[in-house]
This record gives structure tokens, sequence and C-alpha cells, in this order.
């Protein structure tokens, strides 16, 4: 078990925006967080590497209580990407070394360089070394914030919403990526997501949250019309098609939102 | 995780190679065009005497005396108030994640404008004189600076206050700066309206920042400041890198975003306070110096604090010098000239855009 996370609690401005979230993730899984929009999925990724602090509850990384390691320790152990990713003057080179901040004293070593060029080919990105982020596509520019959280060689990744700019081919690409560098270096993904069909493809878990708490979680068997409905308000159906499960709205619910 | 394959890109250290040429080219141009400085000027003193001077040798007595008691004293004020002008407002268009930052966004000229205009207006500490050449004096420029320096403090101390309270978000420091630039501004205006022609004098001419007002003790403590600033910006280069990212990317990065910005601040308003106390304001360096060195070698702060030091060095020495040449034997106050000679090469960097 490399994270798990026990009763934790999130205020914000004295609202209770998350309560009773448990669960724990293993090496070499993914895990999708899913639910409605403003239901706290940002929120929870962003307690698990304290950029915000939960109320109460415990998070043990490797064992270790989060709330008594440093962040730079944290940015050791735990490599985040957010949503929106900004963009400057930098070349992808540049952009990504910046992930090495955590293991950076004064100065970039050898061994940063080669770790960061090593990313650069396991993602085949190397044609991209020197081009500059401000004049990349969307797809690219995920991949550079992909690359920069890969590079703090962690043993967790958070991901908000990796797919979410991303046009089919770009997501299924970005997503295999994330899935194959899980496997191979036995860490583990944490991501939110909208997507139930690119989830149940890439992820091994489930958290279903509904009113800031775990509704459902568990394996694919969770995934089931009766959860989903109950967890967005929105009957589907789950299929097969072409040997792949897919989730889609059920007929009666176009209706329903055509009232 | 590990990653064993990796080599070290010979592409990539031959990018990093060329940034470093030109700050290194940067510094030699500084070089030439400080000894170029010395050189012209009222007296005319000949290359080859200012450098076997500047040396140690003993030309003449008369070399030595314009040398060492004006014209160096001069020259490295202007670089180091350009040098402290320039990095401060680099480290400000990153701490406020604003290409528009610069020293003077937090209010502070217009605060040390107001100290000015106090210390010369209620505490009487200006008067004019007949001589043309330097028609308004300060009488009392130690109380002058004083006042401007502790209104400059206080300015910072607000800003300070404010981001405490409500959290040190960009916009809450930005907007703050704004509006107390514009109390200080009319602050200064009231004090104005009831002052008699000599104060008025005094106070507009004490706002034309001028590099010649400082001289060796002046001069090391703004050089002293200057270079703890410095060295503190360039140790938090990779934090400013982060921030520049995103604030979430900078968070995940380990670093602490709020108190980077705020230390930062406080730092950036400490530089511009000491400079505008003893020389008065001098716009446009703090803001588009970091700009100029953006269009040469990127955003990077790895390269950019260097570069912008250099810039800034460059041009607050140029428009010193051509200040000092372009209505001889009278000297135009350097804040006259910078934007003259700035705006020009800038407007030429927007319109090239970013050097392939």
């Amino acid at each position: 078990m490399i994270l798990s996370v026990d009763e934790l609690r999130f205020l914000y401005r004295n609202h209770e925006v998350l309560a009773d979230i448990a669960f724990s993730i293993n090496e070499g899984e993914i895990v999708a967080i899913l639910g409605p929009n403003g239901v706290g999925k940002t929120t929870l990724l962003k307690c698990l590497n304290r950029i915000l602090t939960p109320e109460g509850g415990a998070i043990l990384l490797e064992g270790d209580d989060l709330s008594r390691l440093g962040m730079m320790e944290i940015a050791r152990k735990v490599g985040y990407v957010p949503q929106r990713v900004e963009t400057g003057r930098l070349t992808a080179f540049d952009a990504v070394l910046l992930g090495r901040r955590p293991h950076i004293g004064w100065d970039v070593t050898e061994k940063d360089l080669k770790v960061v060029d090593a990313v650069f080919r396991r993602l085949q990105m190397d044609h991209l070394r020197l081009s500059y982020i401000d004049e990349m596509s969307g797809g690219e520019l995920q991949k550079i914030a992909i690359a920069r959280a890969i590079v703090q060689e962690p043993k967790v990744l958070l991901l908000d919403e990796p797919t979410s700019n991303l046009d089919l081919k770009n997501q299924v690409n970005i997503l295999s990526i994330i899935a194959q560098i899980v496997r191979e270096h036995h860490i583990a993904a944490v991501m939110t997501m909208h997507d139930l069909n690119q989830a149940l493809r890439f992820a091994d878990r489930f958290i279903f949250l509904k009113g800031g708490r775990v509704f459902s979680h568990g394996g694919h068997d969770v995934i089931s019309p009766g959860v989903i409905e109950e967890v967005y308000g929105l009957p589907v159906v789950i299929g097969e098609l072409g040997g792949v499960r897919c989730v889609v709205p059920a007929g009666e619910a176009c209706g329903l939102l055509n009232d | 995780m590990h990653f064993a394959d990796g080599e070290v890109p010979a592409d990539y250290l031959g990018y990093v190679r060329n940034k470093v040429f030109w700050i290194l080219g940067g510094l030699l141009v500084l070089l030439v065009l400080l000894v170029y400085s010395i050189s012209v000027g009222a007296v005319e003193i000949p290359i080859s005497d200012v450098i076997a001077t500047l040396l140690g040798q003993n030309v003449s007595h008369k070399w030595d005396a314009i040398i060492w008691n004006i014209r160096l004293p001069q020259a490295l004020t202007a670089i180091a108030a350009g040098v402290g002008l320039s990095v401060a407002g680099v480290a400000m268009q990153s701490i406020l994640r604003n290409p528009l930052g610069s020293p003077f966004t937090l209010g502070i000229s217009n605060a040390g404008a107001f100290g000015a205009a106090v210390s010369v207006i209620v505490l009487g500490t200006g008067t004019m004189q007949s001589r043309v050449a330097d028609a308004v004096t300060i009488n009392n420029p130690y109380l002058t600076t004083i006042m401007a320096f502790l209104f400059c403090l206080l300015a910072t101390a607000v800003i300070l206050l404010i981001s405490r309270i409500r959290g040190a978000s960009p916009e809450v420091m930005v907007l703050a700066g704004v509006a107390l630039s514009s109390l200080f501004t009319a602050g200064t205006m009231f004090l104005q309206f009831f002052s008699n022609d000599a104060q008025l004098a005094a106070v507009v001419f004490w706002t034309f920042g001028d590099v010649s007002r400082a001289n060796w003790p002046e001069l090391a403590l703004i050089a002293v400041i200057v270079a703890g600033a410095t060295i503190y910006f360039v140790a938090n280069r990779w934090n400013y890198n982060a921030i520049d990212a995103g604030d979430e990317t900078a968070k995940g990065l380990g670093v602490n975003v709020e108190r980077v910005r705020l230390v930062g601040m406080v730092v950036a308003a400490l530089v511009s306070a000491v400079i505008v106390a003893f020389l008065g304001v001098i716009g446009f360096v703090g803001l588009v110096c970091p700009h100029m060195a953006r269009r040469i070698i990127g955003d990077d702060q790895r390269y950019l604090i260097a570069g912008s030091c250099v810039m800034g060095g460059i041009l607050l020495l140029a428009s010193d010098t051509v200040a000092r040449l372009i209505v001889a034997p009278y000297v135009l106050p350097v804040a006259v000239l910078t934007a003259f000679m700035g705006a020009p090469v800038f407007i030429y960097l927007l319109l090239r855009g970013y050097r392939r």
C-alpha cells in the first residue's frame, strides 16, 4: 500500500466540503475519482499532497503521516499535474527540468539532465526538446506537464482531469502513457475524471463522490447503472461495444433533459 | 521510479551556452560603456587616461579628482540603481504574475515622492536659489531622504498588512498597490496646493530621479542592498520559475508560494525604497529592462535575472551618459532620458518578437 486515507475531512470557510473520506491505493494501480461538478474531486486531490490542508483525518504516504512531512519532502514523493498549465518563453526541456526542483540543491546536476532526457525519450518527445512551450498545442503541453511530474520521480502521481481539453486521440495517448508509467515503475496514480468511458478503460479502481462523501468505492464491479444514476442523477445503460465496456446516457435520459 | 538510460543532451547544452554568452556579452558592453561614460562630459578625458587612472596609475591630479570624486561614483550609481530597479522588476513580474509588475507597481515611488513633499513643504527642507545650473536645492537632503524612505516602507507595510488579511494573492497585491499609488499622489497634490513656489519647485525637482545625487557613502549603501537583493532573487530562481508555471504547479513542486511571494515583495520594495529615497523617481527601467531581457534570452529565471541586471545597468548608464552630453554643459536628470532611450529600443524588440 502506497497511500492510505482515513476519515479525511476538509472545510472551506467553515463549510464542510469533504467528510469521512477513506480509501487506500496500492502500487501499480490507477484510481479514478468520479462525481459531478463541484462535488470536491479536485479538493480531495489537492489534500493528497497538502496543497490544501485537511481539517482532520490521516493521510499516510508509504506509512509516513503526510502532515509531518515538509512540502519539499512531499514533492519528492508525490507529483501533481494541475488542470491548468501556464506557458512562458521556455523550452520544453527547461519546463520539464523544473520538475527536478524538489531534488535540486543550488544548481542542476548531470543526473537531473539525464533523468529529464530519459523521460523525453520514454514519452517519445525528443523532437520537442528545444521547442518553446508557448508555441505548443494543448496535447503537447499536457504531455510536458505530465513529464514534469514524472521527473519528480514520485511514488504517487496526482492528475486533475488530465484529458479535459484534449481530442480523442490525445486523450487515449495521454492515458496510455500514464498507465504504462504506473505499471513499469510500480507507482500509483490518482486522477479526477469526467469521462466515465476513459475511466472504465484505464482505471483499476473507482471512487464515486456524492455530497462530499464517498458514495461507492471499489473495482470494476462498482460501475453499475444504479450507482451512476445515484451519483450523477442521470439514468445510463452500460454495454459492450467492440469488446469494450461503455457507459451511455439511457434513451429516456435524453427525453428527460428535453423537458 | 528510476530512469537510467538518459544522456546529457548536447543540443540543450549548446542552447544554454548561448544564453550565457549573451549575458557575458552584455557585461562586456557594460564595461566598455562604463569607461566611455567616465571619459565624456564637460571635460573630455582620453580613454587611455581613464583606464590608467582606474587601474590606479597617477596620470594627473585633475583626472584623479574628476574620475574618483565625480564620474566614477556617478557611473557606478547608475549601474547599481539600474541593476536594482531591473532585478526588483523581474522579481515583481514573477511574484505578481503580471507583465506590468515593476518596483513601482506597489505605489513605492509615489509614496517616496509624498515623503519628500512632506519633508520639503511641512518640515521646510527645500529652497530655491538663483543659479540656473542648480536652481533648486534640497537644503537638508538627509531628512528628505529619510522621510522618502519611511513613506516607501509605510506603503510596503500597508500592502503586507492587506496581504496578511486577504492572503498574498497577486490580484490583492497589485490592486492594493494601485490604490496606494493614487492615495499618495493625491496626498502630494494636496501638499503642493498649499506650498509656495520655491517648495513646489523643490518637490518637483526631487522627483526627477538623478544618479548624481549619490556619492561614495550613498553608493556603498545602495550597492550593498542591491547586491543582497540580487543574491536573494538568484537563490530563488527555481521558485520563481515554479510560480511562473502556475501556483498549483509550484505548490506541487514543494514551493511555499505565499511565503516566496511575500518575502520577494518585501525585498523588491526595500531595494526600490533605497533607490527612490537617495536618487528620486527613475521610471521605466524596472518595468521594461526585464522585458528587453526576456525578448533576448527568454523567460527562464536562471538566465533572466542575470540578463535583466545587465540590461538595467546598461540602460541607466547609457541614459545618464546621454543626459550629461545632450544639453552640455548642463546635465539633465537621468529620469528624463530613460524612457526616451528605452522606449524606442523596447518597441523595436516588441515588433521583432522573440529571438529564435
